[in-house]
């Protein structure tokens, strides 16, 4: 019995130690240890979250005018919307997973994909959102002089501010950078160390928030219709510290040392799609397959569902490309929004062609054309040009959709043959899909800077240390779960349907 | 009294009630249920995955008629079901021992 507690208690540890450190630093640290406004960074990488106002141009007027109580209500405004709309991605995606599965699961899975809200949420406010995007660095290296001997920018490994442990720098009571502001100006991912945003940084780590939720949930539909609940919550908490915070750090933090070397990821196409596929491709080696795979029974319950699924996550991932836009200051563009324009026409074209480009494959490949394929090729283009989104045109969107339904199909196609138990096909369409856009974006980008051979190389890089790291990591922690509390179901559990045994409750009832 | 038990496809359920109607059989039990004969199963692709299902979905139908309805029973079934393609069905006539209507208590032919 206390074996099913064990990953309540740790979390419940996890946490009591989090909130006890967050309000100690209280106390001490009266003034949040600063936002250098993005400008800072670029030159001057904080290496242990100093209070150094000398150094950094926060002090300067100009920054400090400039910031109070400038928001711009347009930008705020859509990501606002935008954060609204990568969490309705959720139940999106609990529908897309949940229809796939056979009726006696559905719950579980549904239940696999909705806990990721609470627990990515307390780890978000607790630390994570401090590991990602504190903009003082925990772990930095020197990166070398540049041609006139000049410093380059450390390059940092992970972030650390005192002030953002439990959000306390977002309650403060004193105006941090003008008689306005409510919390800091997001500075992380200024690219230029030019732009100001215009976005209060709550609503950046907000919408940062519904991207770390909605990562791990993706990788569950790999090892749908068998995993363990109670593993499963304890594996969402350790990987998105262990291997999302990181990740997300390198290539997203203006300090981040991916992003110092200019590799090229606009909404997520590695830090969300190809961690998941990849971390799912992780536990399906190590874990069992479902009793009876292949060659047994295994047909979607409910294609209706899946499609529901779908259409909702494209609707959210609306927000998701065009949000990121705004949400990191990525308005390459002259005119404001400009970018997230551009980054929603690509999303609606690509979604859109990648659907057709699936079915027409199917159909000439395996005879006829199916609406789950339909389906399956939306998200799969949506996931090729996330990557890709702000940086290419409109025509390029449409050849990168295009492309991805066929390449993913074909990959969902190799698992059959090689008789992997992807349930839902994670590896096929978030790994495959993921990688093929942080690759494309290498060819095809076209602001900031212009694909090529030697932006190409640079994603292949990306491509590699966050993929081996991914893997790495989860092949570890799923085996310290698998070996410890089990992180599949008994025999008997598998049989009776995870709805029932798991969560004492039916999906369907006849009367 | 016979009790008549037909395996009928799906989208013939309504030409056979009208059928059946028309000689005056008032009423009718239907099920949707799921079996194979001669037909066997059909193909079904999710994502490139192409499974058998032997299990067809079909509509069994049950009426309860005197013994002097019974052939006219049949032939309205049948004309009803029939498309002449392997699937259409089978029907299964067997003896009845008594029928009770539950609101009067009748029993017997009266009660069909």
């Amino acid at each position: 019995m206390i074996r099913k507690w064990l990953p309540l208690i740790a979390l419940g540890l996890l946490l009591s130690v989090g909130v006890g450190r967050g309000f100690a630093q209280d106390e001490k640290e009266l003034k949040p240890a600063g936002s250098p406004i993005a400008v800072a960074p670029a030159t001057d990488a904080p290496v242990s979250a100093p209070a150094d106002p000398g150094g950094a141009p926060t002090a300067t007027p100009p920054v400090a005018a400039h910031l109070a109580g400038t928001y711009d209500s347009g930008s705020t405004s859509w990501l606002l919307v935008s954060a609204a709309l990568v969490f309705f991605m959720m139940p999106g995606l609990a529908l897309f997973y949940g229809g796939m599965c056979r009726a006696k699961n559905v719950l579980n899975m549904f239940m696999c994909v909705m806990v990721c809200v609470p627990i990515v949420c307390i780890e978000w406010i607790a630390y994570g959102y401090n590991m990602a995007f504190a903009v003082p660095s925990a772990i930095a290296v020197d990166a070398g002089k540049d041609d006139k001997g000049v410093d380059k920018p450390k390059l940092s490994y992970l972030g650390w501010d005192p002030g953002l442990v439990f959000f306390k720098s977002f309650g403060e009571t004193t105006p941090v950078d003008g008689p306005n502001s409510f919390g800091k100006t997001v500075t992380s991912g200024d690219t230029t160390g030019a732009i100001s945003t215009g976005v209060p940084e709550l609503l950046f780590a907000m919408f940062q928030m519904m991207f770390a939720i909605i990562t791990p949930a993706l990788i569950v539909g790999a090892i749908a219709e068998r995993v363990k609940f109670s593993a499963w919550c304890l594996f969402v908490a350790l990987w998105a510290t262990i291997v999302y915070n990181p990740v997300c750090h390198w290539v997203w933090n203006v300090n981040g040392w991916l992003f110092q070397k200019g590799v090229l990821d606009f909404a997520g196409g590695t830090v969300v799609h190809v961690l998941a596929g990849v971390s799912a491709l992780a536990l399906i080696l190590i874990l069992p397959k479902r009793r009876g795979y292949p060659g047994g029974h295994f047909l979607p319950h409910s294609i209706g569902w899946t499609l529901l699924g779908a259409g909702m996550l494209m609707v959210g991932w609306f927000g998701f490309n065009a949000g990121s836009a705004v949400a990191v200051g990525k308005d390459f563009l002259p005119v404001a929004g400009a970018t997230a324009v551009m980054a929603f026409a690509a999303t609606a074209i690509a979604g859109s062609a990648a659907s057709g480009s699936w079915m027409v494959a199917e159909w000439l490949v395996s005879g006829k054309p199916t609406s789950l394929g339909v389906g399956s090729g939306m998200v799969a283009g949506l996931v090729v040009i996330t990557p890709c989104a702000g940086h290419v045109s409109p025509g390029s969107a449409l050849l990168i959709g295009l492309i991805g339904g066929v390449v993913c199909f074909f990959a969902v196609l190799a698992k059959q043959k090689i008789k992997y138990d992807d349930s839902l096909d994670v590896v096929g369409v978030h790994g495959v899909g993921g990688a093929l856009g942080a690759l494309l974006v290498g060819i095809f980008a076209v602001r900031p800077v212009m694909g090529g051979f030697d932006q190409f190389s640079l994603q292949v890089q990306g491509l590699l240390v966050t993929g081996i790291y991914a893997f790495v990591c989860t092949i570890v922690i799923g085996t310290l779960i698998h070996k410890t509390i089990g992180f599949t179901v008994d025999e008997q559990t598998e049989a009776e349907g995870l709805d029932l045994a798991e969560h004492g409750e039916a999906a369907y009832r006849l009367t | 009294m016979k009790k008549i038990e037909a395996i009928i496809r799906h989208f013939k359920l309504e030409d056979v009630k009208e059928a059946l109607t028309k000689i005056q059989v008032l009423g009718m039990t239907v099920t949707e249920c799921k079996g194979f004969g001669r037909q066997k199963g059909h193909k079904e692709q999710y994502r490139g995955a192409e499974y058998t299902v032997d299990f067809l979905p079909k509509t069994k139908l049950e009426v309860v008629v005197t013994d002097g309805q019974v052939q006219a029973a049949i032939d309205a079934i049948v004309a009803g079901a029939r498309t002449g393609k392997i699937g259409d069905g089978k029907i299964f006539v067997s003896n009845l021992e008594n029928v009770i209507r539950i609101r009067t208590g009748e029993s017997g032919e009266g009660a069909v």
